[in-house]
């Protein structure tokens, strides 16, 4: 076998164990699976009563935006659970093995992935029951599906970076928590971030959740003409900035997190 | 013969602390060295760079004939580890986690399932293969690592201190484990606290101290170093040591250990039971009531003693146990 098989099948080797781990871990699966449609409930029946947006209803707003939240929260799965692996002896058994080093990140990402799409199925399934609907094309909507997907497996690289730098489970999900719910929250998510105070509302303009689900709501046809169009650079070409962000996210994040492991595995 | 393993001159720093200070020793192949020492005596350092897991600062080995930093991946294929925490996957079943090793061995699917039911079979865990390795007993979890060491049927072993935290039926049992395997012709290395251990397990004994390798010999040439077993003995009167002292002198065959706080004086002595009997007689006749008398032999620590002349730093709960 060359390398570059070495690694596939090293790392499809590690993503099966990962995802068998999930499979049996209520906890992970229900923070990815759980804590979504708990959202999805809580946006679209509390908020969705008093929070009007122009021209459509709340709920086919709110999905778009549910699905880039669920996806941010599936993706700390990488983090969380490469901080438990090093507590544990696991990692000294892989490198004592004469497996591909890259294997273990690579396939911790791919079970994340996988556990994503499945998070993303449940996730369209919820937002189908509420009243949500694809106004676009079938091949548009796909296009949306593989954008989060893509984003999902970025931002897993991000989230081990940090989860490798800071080593313990207790501070990885604090920093994780601190980081992401304002990310999450000063964003369009949940609201038409257009009516926010100005410096809120530039904030949000800029955040890539806002680019990425304004990028899901173009090509699910999940947009209203009533609404104001907005100013910002980056929501008016939000596809193109998206695959952007998921560039620079995998080009500055997978060389970061491979060199953070080798040096938190080889103390 | 030739070595199996070779080290030479080894050091290891970690900032201030050195860890490996010119270590080096040979294994002959087929033929097992106990690493023995108390915690942060180096020995499991020695195992980590042995193992490639980290790169030593100076000096060179080699493992099964492939440099540890130049034929690191040859190397991997060749070894088996199994280390002071069980590595294994706790929400994979036995079965699971011993074919994810097999994979990573790149033994190929099949023979990777094949190879975890014969290990499972052969460690008395075939009961439990199909469950998750979190219900497992600690001496269950130590098998299947040290089956997970063993998958590729690797020339040489690695195994860091193997029964430490066991109860002393597991250990027994692992010990027994140990033994068929090392009968099956593989090298293999191992550390350990435990002087029984290494003498139960080992054909050679390197005692190691901060780093550095203190005394290297047969598990007999040691004890002879050593001196065979001792006899402890605790008066009931601090008044009466001095006369205890003088009265055990008759047996003693080197320097003995007095514990005034505890009443307790410890001889060491060549013939057991026989010195246990004329210690007794000795101190019946200078009148000397006991409160509790016995044989035991050599720990650790009288190692320790004896070839550095300070205590064991740092030994462990039982290591400490297994003094008093």
């Amino acid at each position: 076998m060359n390398a570059f098989t070495t690694t596939v099948a090293d790392g499809w080797t590690i993503a099966r164990r990962d995802a068998l781990k999930i499979r049996r871990s209520p906890d992970l699966l229900g923070s990815a699976v759980m804590f979504p449609i708990v959202f999805v409930l809580m946006f679209a029946y509390v908020f969705g009563s008093v929070i009007e947006v122009p021209g459509m209803s709340y709920r086919e707003f709110l999905i778009p935006g549910i699905f880039v939240q669920a996806v941010i929260i599936g993706a700390q799965t990488t983090g969380y659970t490469l901080t438990l692996d090093l507590g544990k002896g696991i990692f000294d058994r892989f490198r004592s093995l004469p497996m591909a080093p890259s294997a273990v990140l690579v396939g911790q990402t791919v079970s994340d992935l996988l556990m994503n799409i499945a998070s993303l199925v449940v996730m369209a399934a919820m937002g189908l029951v509420v009243g949500w609907r694809v106004h676009s094309s079938p091949g548009e909507a796909v296009l949306g599906f593989g954008l989060l997907l893509l984003f999902a497996y970025a931002f897993s690289w991000f989230t081990a970076t940090v989860a490798l730098a800071l080593r313990t489970p207790e501070s990885f999900n604090n920093i994780a928590t601190m980081v992401s719910f304002p990310l999450m929250f000063i964003s369009n998510a949940y609201l038409d971030a257009s009516r926010l105070p100005a410096p809120l509302r530039v904030a949000a303009e800029w955040n890539p959740v806002s680019t990425f689900t304004q990028a899901a709501r173009e090509l699910f046809g999940n947009t209203s003409s009533a609404m104001a169009v907005p100013d910002a650079w980056p929501l008016r070409h939000a596809v193109p900035v998206s695959l952007l962000w998921i560039a620079v996210l995998l080009t500055v994040f997978v060389p970061l997190a491979t060199r953070l492991y080798k040096r938190a595995v080889s103390a | 013969m030739s070595d199996a393993i070779t080290a030479e001159g080894l050091v290891k720093r970690y900032g201030e602390v050195t860890a490996l200070d010119g270590l080096g020793f040979s294994v002959p192949q087929g033929s097992v060295l106990a690493l023995l020492g108390p915690n942060g005596a180096g020995k499991t350092t020695a195992v980590r760079v042995l193992t490639t897991l980290v790169a030593p600062d100076a000096g060179r080995a080699t493992v099964a004939g492939c440099d540890i930093v130049r034929d690191a991946r040859r190397l991997r294929e060749r070894i088996g580890l199994s280390g002071q925490y069980a590595a294994v996957d706790e929400h994979l079943t036995g079965a699971e986690n011993l074919e994810m090793v097999g994979r990573l061995y790149h033994l190929g699917a099949r023979r990777s399932r094949a190879r975890a039911r014969e290990l499972l079979e052969r460690f008395d865990l075939a009961g439990a293969a199909d469950r998750p390795v979190k219900g497992y007993s600690g001496g269950m979890r130590r098998r299947i690592d040290l089956a997970g060491a063993l998958v590729a049927d690797p020339p040489v072993l690695f195994l860091d201190e193997p029964t430490t935290g066991l109860d002393p039926r597991a250990r027994a049992a692992l010990w027994d484990t140990i033994s068929e395997l090392v009968a099956g012709g593989s090298t293999l290395l191992l550390t350990t606290q435990y002087m029984d251990e290494a003498d139960h397990l080992a054909d050679r004994i390197l005692v190691v101290d901060h780093g550095r390798a203190i005394a290297h010999g047969t598990p007999d040439e040691l004890k002879d170093q050593v001196g065979g077993n001792r006899v402890a003995v605790t008066v009931s009167d601090a008044a009466e040591m001095e006369t205890a002292r003088q009265a055990l002198a008759w047996v003693a065959v080197g320097a003995m250990q007095t514990a005034p706080e505890s009443l307790r004086i410890t001889v060491p002595v060549t013939d057991g039971p026989g010195a246990l009997r004329e210690a007794l007689g000795r101190l019946a006749d200078e009148g000397i009531r006991v409160r509790d008398a016995g044989l035991r032999r050599p720990t650790l620590d009288d190692v320790y003693l004896t070839l550095t002349g300070h205590r064991a730093p740092g030994t462990d709960e039982q290591a400490r146990e297994a003094v008093r």
